[in-house]
């Protein structure tokens, strides 16, 4: 359904040019939840922004690559086309659903405002519309809330109102851009369970990117870490975590503490910081934290390669194997 | 390091109510939050004690009372035969030396006009604690502890990425020998493979300096990591304290249950066979807590009682503290 080769995303600065997204492939079938994994600037937001072409040009350009959405071209597409497609067929969830959602109309309007845009629902009918996906969002008294605004909502609440927003249009693939962090556990649990439910219940495709590997953990079938604009390892959920190949991946999974573990054990931490995105040259970006460089690791940056069903890794001297 | 048996540290029905007005003009007193109300236990000579509980609980809030950096409403504070509640300014500002804090967002608590010279030798500078001509000496030591570069004490804090920034926190909070540090969310502002960094820089100096900390965190399995004993804080009180590993393995008050079940496990094999309990709704407000038990609005199990009678703290078994009236 959605395929996307080659991506590449930059963002001219003072500083010099950023390759914030360098180069990332995947597919993703009708039905399927994928998770993107990845610390903060490693590129996953901006890899999802340009499929649907939301990065700010200039300063931001997609220098290369190709999106297909059911065998469409996205990035050739004219605005009215792109327009269609947005909120209708793919629609996106964000970090912060506070500065999502306009504070001076109240979420009535704001659901029933893509209502309107994409289908001919006439405003009446939209507004039962709005009533009726509060209501499968699980917003309590929705009927009389629809008319409030949204500083009247906890932080949980927005979040399901900025999911209802999005399931307006029965849209194929929901993307959602790291939608539990601003909130607490026992909310995040919440919100995991709906969008998961929602997902079967709709047959909707989902991505989602986290930079929490436990949350993806119970929620996904396939999972893509990245790390500094490119990914570096691409699993089944199951197979990457029971068998991590790439010497991020096992960083990243021993740097968590398991709740099982002996009492105060030292943590497994990744020494050093990420590269800087700017001027990157010609190698493995994660050369400079690896324990197992080997000489060749410095000369050329490693292709992602199959290591057999359906794993794949970004690294030249594959750990595990 | 074994913890000993001790208290460092004895909090007694510590409670922080901070006021809320009306009216534009005439401000009057319209009622009051209770962010931390009647929070009571003891901190034993190099334990970690953890605090766990979602924002808005009154975790942060009980942290800085006890360091005295909001004055209690009521309320006591012992440490070292001493009640910090009690002291003037003065007096509070000697004993501070021994009391410190690591606070959650680095780049906020370091002043960005300082140099890290200057900012982790101001606590020196204040407190007398060493002739200036040793000062940066010490600043060196300091730095090479937690893991940074000497030379790097002429640059500013803006030359340094966030897990930098909190060791340089954390220098500053060692500069003056700390028995107790408060540790408030240190790494929940850091990238995961950052954090991990940090935990370990903290353990070890627990080691090393016999160090007590009060870690402060909503992240359960860094709060199972570090800690000896945990706390679980709802609406501004402790709902249930105990040890550690007793308090994982065997979660009492209904609260601690959902919030242990809600945690995310890094493992898809786990996460297929675990039954959740997702608790409805939010936290409520703490201008205006729920009559009877604080939880009674979310709790699958509530009865009758819950809606009537405020449960206390008790000990249901040896060392484990928990507020509900069926345990």
């Amino acid at each position: 359904m959605l395929e996307v080769r080659n991506l590449q995303t930059t963002f001219t600065t003072e500083d010099g040019v950023v390759n914030a997204v360098n180069g990332i492939s995947y597919s993703l079938q009708r039905g399927e939840a994928l998770g993107i994994v990845g610390e903060s600037g490693c590129g996953k937001s901006v890899g999802v922004l340009s499929l649907m072409r939301l990065i700010p040009e200039p300063p931001g350009k997609i220098v290369a690559g190709e999106v297909l959405f059911q065998g469409r071209d996205v990035l050739g597409m004219s605005m009215n086309d792109l327009r269609a497609l947005r909120g209708n067929q793919i629609a996106m969830i964000f970090q912060d659903p506070l500065s999502s959602l306009n504070p001076v109309l109240t979420i009535g309007k704001q659901i029933s405002e893509t209502v309107l845009l994409h289908t001919d629902r006439n405003r009446e009918q939209a507004r039962r519309h709005a009533i009726d996906l509060l209501n499968i969002v699980g917003i309590p008294d929705a009927k009389n809330r629809l008319d409030d605004y949204p500083h009247q909502f906890s932080g949980g609440m927005r979040q399901r109102v900025m999911i209802a927003m999005a399931l307006s249009c029965d849209p194929l693939l929901l993307i959602a851009d790291e939608p539990t962090t601003a909130l607490d556990v026992t909310t995040q649990a919440q919100i995991v369970d709906l969008v998961m439910r929602l997902r079967k219940e709709l047959e909707m495709a989902v991505i989602w990117i986290t930079h929490d590997l436990g949350v993806v953990a119970g929620c996904v079938d396939k999972v893509i870490v990245m790390y500094a604009g490119q990914i570096v390892e691409s699993a089944p959920i199951r197979e990457f975590y029971s068998n991590p190949r790439h010497p991020y991946s096992i960083g990243l999974l021993g740097s968590l503490p398991k709740l099982d573990s002996a009492s105060r054990q030292k943590l497994n931490s990744i020494q050093g910081l990420p590269p800087n995105l700017i001027d990157m040259p010609d190698r493995c970006p994660f050369l400079d934290r690896c324990k197992y460089r080997i000489r060749d690791c410095g000369m050329k940056s490693p292709p992602l390669r199959n290591i057999g069903s359906d794993h794949e890794i970004a690294c030249w001297v594959d750990v595990g194997g | 390091m074994k913890p000993e048996k001790k208290a460092l540290i004895e909090v007694k029905n510590l409670k922080k109510h901070f006021p809320v007005g009306s009216g534009l003009v005439l401000r009057r007193r319209a009622g009051a939050v209770k962010a931390v109300d009647g929070v009571s236990f003891d901190i034993r000579r190099g334990e970690t004690l953890g605090l766990l509980g979602e924002s808005g609980c009154g975790k942060t809030t009980a942290g800085r009372t006890i360091l005295q950096l909001y004055r209690p409403t009521s309320g006591e504070v012992i440490f070292s035969g001493r009640d910090l509640a009690k002291l003037g300014r003065k007096e509070l500002r000697t004993i501070r030396c021994q009391l410190q804090m690591v606070f959650q967002d680095p780049y906020s608590s370091l002043n960005p006009r300082s140099s890290v010279h200057e900012i982790v030798s101001e606590p020196m500078k204040i407190h007398n604690l060493c002739p200036s001509s040793e000062y940066s000496e010490r600043v060196s030591d300091l730095l090479g502890k937690v893991g940074l570069n000497p030379k790097f004490a002429n640059r500013y804090p803006h030359e340094f990425s966030g897990g930098q920034r909190q060791r340089i926190a954390i220098a500053r909070a060692l500069a003056l020998n700390p028995e107790f540090i408060v540790c408030d969310e240190p790494i929940s502002a850091l990238d995961v493979s950052i954090q991990a960094q940090i935990i370990n820089l903290l353990d070890e100096l627990q080691d090393e300096f016999k160090l007590t900390y009060l870690f402060i965190s909503h992240d359960l399995s860094m709060v199972r990591h570090m800690s000896h004993r945990v706390g679980v804080m709802y609406l501004g009180k402790i709902v249930e304290l105990t040890d550690r590993d007793q308090l994982y393995s065997d979660p009492q008050h209904p609260y601690t249950k959902a919030l242990l079940s809600a945690i995310p496990v890094h493992d898809p094999e786990i996460e297929a066979r675990r039954s959740r309990i997702i608790l409805e709704g939010d936290v409520p407000s703490p201008a205006n807590p729920p009559r009877g038990c604080n939880f009674n609005t979310r709790c699958p199990a509530a009865k009758r009682r819950c809606f009537e009678e405020e449960p206390d703290l008790r000990e249901v078994s040896s060392n484990t503290w928990c507020a509900c009236h069926f345990v």
